[in-house]
């Protein structure tokens, strides 16, 4: 459906100004290679700067890579970048263009722009408008809206106009429950209706392991895996992971704690240890009981996430990623 | 756990073999039918209509702004010019003042800001000709000027005892001017490399066309004259300010209202290019 074959694009270097520092060259992506196939969503994570959104660009005829090929459903992208907006659907991560449009008029005037004519467009926007739950706020102008319910209607207008391929850029980001049920349910009726193939970006892990067929794991530009959650999760599965979180700050006087320190990633008053289960019960152990547990506030013992996958893979952003 | 986790687990329940069209695997043969493209004109409609809507919600107060300025303008000038000549050329400068600030001005920031922040994106991943995507806001944005347009030279006419026989000429001024303007404006916010360039050179055509249209030709000095008859407005203005004598010579307001015609298209076409650039980077 979608095969990408070695892209790269490299940002040139940027000469430093007055009271702009200078900022070195940058591959934003480096010699990314990708199966899509069809029916499937597809999932690129990755902390925030992994270049995701740069590789989707690209994907869709925004951005032209220096080196590499995109081909979806058999049109070569890179050599015809006019013909990606005949293929997918994208929803960008700016509302800038609709802002200020009723939700209505923004699902509209986007169905008219996809080639529908008034009526079907109309039809089709009333069907979205009702499927995603939107309908009562048709009339108002999506910059009155909360952040997800103004990301819901971008999606909705996304939307009409069927096409075969979505690429959709953290859909979900800001979104209540309700919203994300929505946006799932019509991905999911598309799916099985027409054999909608999706292409979602997201730093979310949990997103990720529960909605995604098959992942591909971005850092600095390039896919460092790329299969099911489940088969990446395979390769971690030796680990568990044990969030402890103090008190007031870790009693660092126990020392089978001030042992744990070197090994521990801190943020705030929060621990994160990644540890063969053998050692995370002596560790639970010895936090649940004596003078460390006096100090403990909360712990929790988990089986490994994507965000351990990343990070054992070697990546390099100890934050980004979110668990949500 | 997570309150949202949940709900996330239960999504995807259909497995991806039972599909239509096959295994997954199977990858299409030759290339597939694309979507039709949306075609130039239903496409122009619907961007004009989308903006203008957009411009009822956010660009009215600017629109009183723009009317209340050139009338201010025009009440100062009452007190140093005493009709003739120079009193067209103070109403009808002051009249296309208003399009020069909503079409070039007001255009150029949007456009500007659009690019800056990611939201040509859009447009962009839709099958839409470029030309409709910048004619439909040009023409929106020039539309947007006719109330204010109409209010200032009905006021000028009455605070300085012009007749309006002719006003009807405005039918031609605002979508020639309009078009110039607004092609101007789109271009510069497309090609201006940062938002705040775009909103400056917007300004600044502002006040050009504010400066040079609405003083007197004659007071002016030669280099200041040959910079306003560089500026595409000034046609607007000119042409305008021929109808109020007792017996316009028709040829020229024609010749000055084609100068007007010629820099729109140009104008538009090198927006549309510069969209064309700006989607694509």
């Amino acid at each position: 459906m979608c095969a990408v074959r070695g892209l790269t694009k490299t940002y040139p270097a940027v000469r430093g100004r007055r009271g702009v520092p200078a900022t070195p060259e940058v591959r934003a992506t480096d010699d990314v290679t990708l199966d899509i196939r069809r029916g499937e969503i597809f999932g690129l994570l990755g902390p925030n700067g992994a270049g995701k959104s740069t590789l989707v660009r690209q994907l869709t005829g925004l951005m032209r890579p220096d080196h590499g090929s995109v081909e979806i459903l058999g049109h070569d992208i890179v050599r015809h970048p006019e013909r990606a907006a005949r293929i997918l659907a994208y929803l960008g991560q700016d509302s800038s263009a609709l802002d200020e449009l009723t939700v209505s008029l923004a699902a509209e005037t986007t169905g008219r722009l996809r080639g529908l004519e008034v009526r079907r467009a109309r039809a089709e926007r009333d069907a979205v408008l009702d499927e995603l739950g939107l309908a009562a706020l048709a009339g108002r102008p999506l910059r009155k809206l909360s952040g997800g319910q103004r990301r819901l209607a971008c999606f909705a207008a996304a939307l009409v106009g069927e096409r075969p391929l979505l690429v959709l850029d953290e859909p979900t980001t800001g979104m209540d429950p309700v919203a994300r049920r929505a946006v799932w349910a019509a991905v999911d009726r598309r799916r099985a209706e027409y054999g909608t193939t999706v292409l979602l970006v997201t730093h979310n892990v949990i997103e990720a392991e529960t909605v995604l067929d098959r992942v591909a794991v971005l850092d600095r530009g390039r896919v460092i895996a790329c299969d099911t959650p489940s088969g990446l999760k395979e390769r971690v599965a030796g680990e568990v992971r044990v969030d402890l979180v103090w008190r007031e700050s870790a009693p660092l006087h126990v020392p089978e704690v001030a042992a744990l320190r070197d090994r521990a990633v801190e943020s705030g008053r929060r621990w994160t240890l990644r540890l063969a289960p053998e050692e995370a019960r002596t560790v639970v152990a010895t936090v649940t009981g004596g003078a460390a547990f006096a100090a403990l506030d909360d712990f929790t013992l988990a089986t490994p996430s994507l965000e351990d996958v990343y990070l054992a893979l070697g990546g390099a952003a100890r934050q980004g990623l979110v668990r949500a | 756990m997570d309150p949202n986790e949940g709900e996330l687990r239960d999504v995807s329940v259909v497995s991806a073999d039972v599909l239509p069209g096959g295994a997954l695997a199977v990858e299409e043969q030759g290339a597939a039918e694309l979507s039709p493209r949306a075609r130039l004109w239903p496409s122009l409609v619907a961007v004009y209509r989308a903006q203008l809507s957009r411009a009822r919600v956010a660009r009215i107060p600017l629109l009183f702004v723009a009317t209340f300025q050139s009338i201010g303008i025009m009440i100062l000038m009452r007190g140093v010019v005493d009709g003739g000549g120079e009193a067209r050329a103070v109403v009808a400068g002051s009249a296309v003042l208003v399009v020069a600030f909503v079409a070039l001005n007001l255009l150029a920031q949007y456009f500007g800001q659009l690019r800056a922040n990611g939201g040509l994106d859009h447009y962009a991943t839709l099958p839409v000709p470029p030309a409709a995507v910048v004619l439909g806001a040009a023409g929106a944005y020039a539309s947007f000027t006719v109330p204010g347009t109409v209010v200032t030279a009905v006021f000028g006419c009455l605070l300085f005892g012009l007749p309006m026989t002719h006003l009807w000429v405005l039918v031609a001024v605002i979508p020639l001017a309009g078009a110039a303007l607004a092609g101007l404006g789109a271009a510069l916010g497309l090609l201006a490399p940062r938002p705040e360039f775009a909103t400056l050179l917007g300004q600044l055509g502002m006040s050009a066309a504010l400066l040079l249209g609405v003083l007197p030709a004659e007071r002016l000095p030669e280099v200041v004259r040959l910079a306003r008859d560089l500026l595409p407005s000034t046609y607007g203005v000119e042409a305008f300010a021929r109808t109020f004598g007792g017996d316009p010579d028709w040829a020229l307001v024609l010749g000055d209202l084609a100068v007007c015609a010629v820099v729109g298209v140009i104008s538009l076409a090198v927006a549309t290019w510069a969209y064309r650039r700006a989607a694509v980077r």
